[in-house]
């Protein structure tokens, strides 16, 4: 690793973040940008864009879906909760609505375990779901926002 | 609320101990104190709103100075939260809502009187207690870490100076020089709280003694086990302990920066963060010629952006370099050639907590928890099947079944302790034949497991064990970074195989295959999380064989889970066509009618179990099968066989 | 230059090589595939591994990416990192059965079938190519991208890429796209019996016994008076 580029490299999964957290996905024109403007070449930039889970290359929907994966909720029967959620939604795990409302993900372990399963929409966390509480809690969301 | 102290840039340990004294003096210890913790999960449940119904309460009878409110991190009794603790007597509520402030403040704070029905009461006997001290759950832990959460709001520094915070540190400047406090924390037998266990006081010995002016030090709050949640729990309940523990270790070590690696799962671990070490530089911990012992340090706090294999050391050094998370082999180890090729030196963010604790209290103190091999007190999650969900803080050494049962209170509905699996994915499950296995280093390992950062899920007769195999063999598959073809490919395969016990597809001698990749891909792989990836795989198949050969045998999933080896079915002659579970099916596979035996369409069936659960127990009609042929349905139309009120089935 | 002990035999190695330069400086041959001379080594493919340590405590490591330090003792063709060295070529034969690169080292350790299910892939994830485009051509056109199973070799977002040189080292240099060789029954037996090398003492001993370069052809030493294991 090239010490001369310590400072610039350092700041590279910061910025992509703070891009990511701007944008809901990293666009192309971006990832060019950054590239020229820490002098690394394009395939790293891209390489390490690719790698981790936060980034996506494609939109996200304009609300975030989260269920939790982790293990102690696998216990409580998380599986079936994420395939109730993505049958409410319409989508699968990994894809986003047609609409672009929505995007359905799994995370592995929010470290909430004690209430688990979980499901976090937009930043709000709803504990303890079984099926049952899925359809209410879809539907509260899907009022929410289709209202506006 | 007490108008409280600010603080100028702190210069010397003299100064220290004034501004100290001034924050204690200002605050009453005389009058009742109400804590709400208020980590991630509590809020989950409500505790923003509860502490604004205590601050709304408070206000509105003008009890500012009467009645202090704390609002904390993470307490460690999650099952219970939303919770509070009122001190002095530690009067303990449970499932607190907002509606109950004006009670609680009226009745308890003012008066004194106990509220039955928000005390706590024992999942199996019923008991009601009232104080924390008392209640089970806290009275086998040994809260040397966690009892701080409670003591202090995250994002006052104030309020760790007042308990005592920053003592460690001056203490350490004042008196102690670097290789005296190395040999501290070795006499103490501190070992890496973070998985592997590793000797602290050694690790930085080896970092010390490395060539090399610039060193760095750097705490690991990258928690990927999944059901673990320690860290978060300390980062964001006192992340001053943390960073305390960080400065001292960097004077010992002569490492000049810090990094705290933070997952971004954790947002509010990532605040507390920040705002703790901007508090720190404020105050003059952080920074030049540190309360002037010439030493300085700062620290910077770098995000995680989503990979398992960065809580690796040189996963994590590559991602902190702005790379892939990928590991290389060691040697060279990091605490030569780590971040940027200079000496560094990494330890899991309870290690680093561990740290002023036994700078304050010695080594001899320390050294006499625990066991012979395995000093001091340990952070477990303890989740999954299990009444008392939580974070638990034990002596290691304490026998498993202490922890499940003391504790943890037991399974809840009554159902049959199976397994607790330790040490998250790398780890290994111990079965209840083990129950009286002490928890330390040594015993987990040679049970087949390992102490890993902590986590403990506990699972019952409803969990497939070969399913948590695959479970877990799928999340590493996932997580590995692809470089090396052992654990690329090994996992894969090992996934396949599973995937195909699981769904009734194995075959005679996929057991022996399974073990064969599992040995070769833990001795081959570069990393850790490929040397421990057939952790899960090998202890499921060491204790549990006979659900592996059922699965391949007999296509039988004896805990129900499998579902391409399970069957749900109504028995016409219990099913009195309440219509419930026809109503609930996600995929309308029921038929049937009023007064009419309900059917499920066997193809159209996706194994939810919805119809299990919402038939009501009185009828107990629906049924799973696995391993046997499922019964011929009712013809469309039959009538059920009404049960006349109080009848009971006689063969049940 | 410091002293360390390999399959026995004491050596002298230079304080930078690491195993695999050291074995081969004695014309020991230790297998390797994603290893190139001129390259940087990697340390991914495992197949160079060799048992280090001694007594209980010994582990497996890559030879190419392991430093020798004085005193180290080295086992090149222990039964366990046979066994292991089997396995991953198994490993690699059943994502790219036709390569001829990974059929030929399949022949050489004696693995005959594949007990997997078997994918016909184009790249086996050497990293040779990213490599040589790197650090010879100074191009770093491709690299990897994603992780774990999703993990590829391409250019940035799959496009042509700008500073490509045309060079074709990466073709050059690719072991899954060279010379494809059907063998007799392909996928699930490969032959080359020919070139097996596997020691043949090795079925009665821990290790390598001989050095007289027969390395499995004889076995003159096990057919007259086979000792058993004790």
């Amino acid at each position: 690793m090239e010490l001369a580029n310590k400072e610039n490299n350092e700041n590279l999964l910061s910025i992509l973040q703070d891009v990511q957290k701007e944008c809901g996905y990293l666009p192309e024109e971006r990832l060019r940008e950054t590239a020229v403007m820490l002098g690394m070449p394009l395939i790293d930039v891209y390489g390490v864009a690719t790698f981790y889970k936060s980034f996506s290359l494609t939109p996200r929907g304009r609300h975030q879906v989260k269920v939790c994966l982790g293990t102690a909720c696998h216990v409580r029967g998380a599986d079936r909760i994420g395939k109730e959620v993505g049958r409410k939604l319409g989508i699968v795990l990994g894809e986003t609505s047609e609409d672009g409302e929505f995007s359905l993900e799994t995370v592995m372990c929010l470290g909430c375990c004690a209430i688990g399963p979980v499901v976090v929409i937009d930043g709000k966390y709803y504990g303890q779901v079984t099926p049952t509480k899925v359809e209410s809690i879809v539907r509260t969301i899907k009022g929410e926002i289709y209202a506006r | 609320m007490l108008a409280e102290v600010k603080a100028d840039r702190i210069r010397t340990s003299e100064d220290l101990e004034e501004v100290r004294a001034k924050i204690i003096k200002g605050r009453s210890s005389k009058i009742p104190c109400i804590v709400i913790p208020s980590g991630t999960c509590c809020q989950a449940r409500g505790s923003s709103e509860v502490v604004e119904a205590f601050q709304q309460e408070i206000e509105k009878h003008s009890l500012q100075d009467n009645i202090a409110l704390r609002i904390t991190g993470c307490g460690g009794f999650c099952q219970s939260e939303p919770n509070l603790i009122i001190y002095p007597e530690e009067v303990y509520y449970q499932k607190v809502s907002p509606d109950d402030a004006e009670e609680v403040i009226s009745e308890t704070v003012l008066r004194g009187r106990v509220i039955d029905r928000l005390l706590y009461a024992d999942p199996n006997t019923g008991e009601r207690f009232a104080h924390l001290s008392e209640i089970p759950f806290f009275k086998k832990q040994k809260r040397l870490l966690l009892a701080n959460n409670l003591q202090v709001n995250p994002t006052s520094i104030n309020d760790y100076l007042a308990a005592k915070g920053y003592s460690a540190l001056s203490k350490v400047l004042q008196e102690k020089t670097p290789d005296e406090v190395i040999n501290e924390i070795k006499e103490s037998g501190l070992r890496g709280r973070g998985g592997a266990g590793f000797p602290t006081g050694r690790k930085w010995e080896l970092c010390r003694k490395a060539r090399g002016d610039v060193k760095y030090v750097i705490c690991n709050a990258d928690e990927g086990d999944p059901g673990a949640y320690m860290d978060r729990s300390l980062l964001e309940g006192n992340p001053h302990s943390v960073i305390e523990g960080m400065i001292i270790g960097a004077y010992a070590i002569g490492a000049s920066e810090g990094f705290i690696y933070v997952r971004n799962e954790y947002p509010l671990a990532v605040r507390h963060c920040r705002l703790a070490v901007q508090k720190a530089r404020e105050y003059g911990f952080l920074g030049n010629d540190i309360l002037g012992s010439g030493f300085s340090f700062d620290i910077k706090i770098s995000m995680g952006a989503g990979a398992f294999v960065c809580g690796e050391e040189t996963a994590l050094i590559a991602s902190i370099q702005g790379g892939r998370g990928i590991p290389r082999q060691r040697p060279p180890f990091p605490a030569e050639r780590g971040l940027w090729d200079r000496p560094t030196n990494i330890n899991n963010v309870e290690t680093w907590a561990n740290v002023p604790l036994i700078m304050t209290k010695g080594a001899s103190w320390y050294s006499k928890i625990g066991t012979e091999g395995s000093k001091g007190t340990k952070i477990f999650s303890l989740v999954g099947k299990i009444n008392n969900t939580g974070l638990v803080e034990v002596p290691l050494g304490i026998i498993l079944r202490e922890i499940v049962y003391d504790i943890g209170g037991g399974i809840p509905r009554g159902k049959r302790f199976k397994a607790v699996q330790t040490g998250g994915p790398s780890g290994g499950c111990i079965p209840s034949s083990l129950l009286d296995l002490p928890i330390d280093y040594e015993s987990l390992k040679e049970a087949g497991s390992i102490m890993g950062s902590g986590g403990m899920i506990v699972m019952d007769e409803d969990t497939c064990m070969v399913d948590i195999a695959r479970y877990y063999t799928s999340f590493l598959n996932d997580e590995s970074c692809g470089k090396c073809l052992p654990c690329r490919k090994g996992t894969q395969r090992m996934l396949e195989i599973l995937t195909d016990i699981s769904e009734g597809k194995g075959e005679e001698g996929d057991i022996g295959l399974l073990e064969e990749l599992a040995l070769v891909t833990k001795d081959t792989s570069l990393c850790g999380l490929g040397q421990t990836a057939p952790n899960p795989v090998l202890s499921t198949i060491r204790y549990f064989q006979d659900e592996y050969e059922a699965h391949i045998k007999e296509k039988r999933c004896p805990a129900g889970v499998c579902k391409e080896l399970i069957s749900y079915y109504i028995e016409p002659d219990k099913c009195q066509a309440c219509l419930i579970c026809l109503r609930n099916c996600p995929v309308e596979a029921i038929t049937g009618g009023k007064g009419l035996v309900h059917i499920i369409d066997q193809e159209k069936c996706i194994k939810c179990g919805t119809c299990l659960d919402v038939c009501p127990p009185r009828f107990g009609a629906v049924t799973r099968l696995s391993g046997e042929k499922v019964p011929e349905p009712a013809l469309q139309g039959t009538e059920v066989i009404r049960k006349r009120s109080g009848e009971t089935d006689v063969n049940t | 230059m410091l002293t360390l002990r390999i399959n026995g035999l004491d050596v002298q190695a230079e304080e930078w090589w690491s195993i695999l330069e050291t074995a081969r400086f004695y014309g020991i041959e230790i297998p390797t595939f994603c290893y190139r001379d001129g390259l940087s080594a990697w340390g991914g493919c495992r197949l160079c591994i060799v048992e280090i340590g001694e007594g209980k405590n010994t582990k497996l490591v890559s030879s190419c990416t392991y430093p020798v330090t004085d005193g180290l003792v080295v086992r090149t063709h222990s039964k366990r990192v046979i066994a292991a060295r089997k396995l991953l070529v198994e490993l690699l034969l059943s994502s790219c059965p036709s390569s001829k690169t990974i059929q030929d080292l399949a022949a050489k350790l004696g693995v005959q079938k594949v007990r997997f299910k078997v994918e016909h892939e184009d790249c086996v994830y050497c990293g040779l190519c990213v490599r040589i485009c790197a650090e010879q051509m100074g191009a770093k056109a491709i690299g990897f991208v994603n992780r774990g199973g999703k993990i590829k070799i391409t250019t940035p977002f799959d496009r042509k890429s700008e500073v490509c040189r045309h060079c074709g080292a990466c073709m050059y240099v690719c072991p899954a796209c060279q010379l494809r060789c059907q063998g007799t029954e392909p996928p699930q037996v490969v032959c080359g019996s020919c070139l097996r090398l596997e020691p043949t003492c090795t079925e009665f001993y821990p290790d390598l016994m001989c050095y007289m370069g027969a390395e499995g052809n004889c076995g003159t030493c096990v057919r007259e008076e086979p000792k058993k294991k004790g």
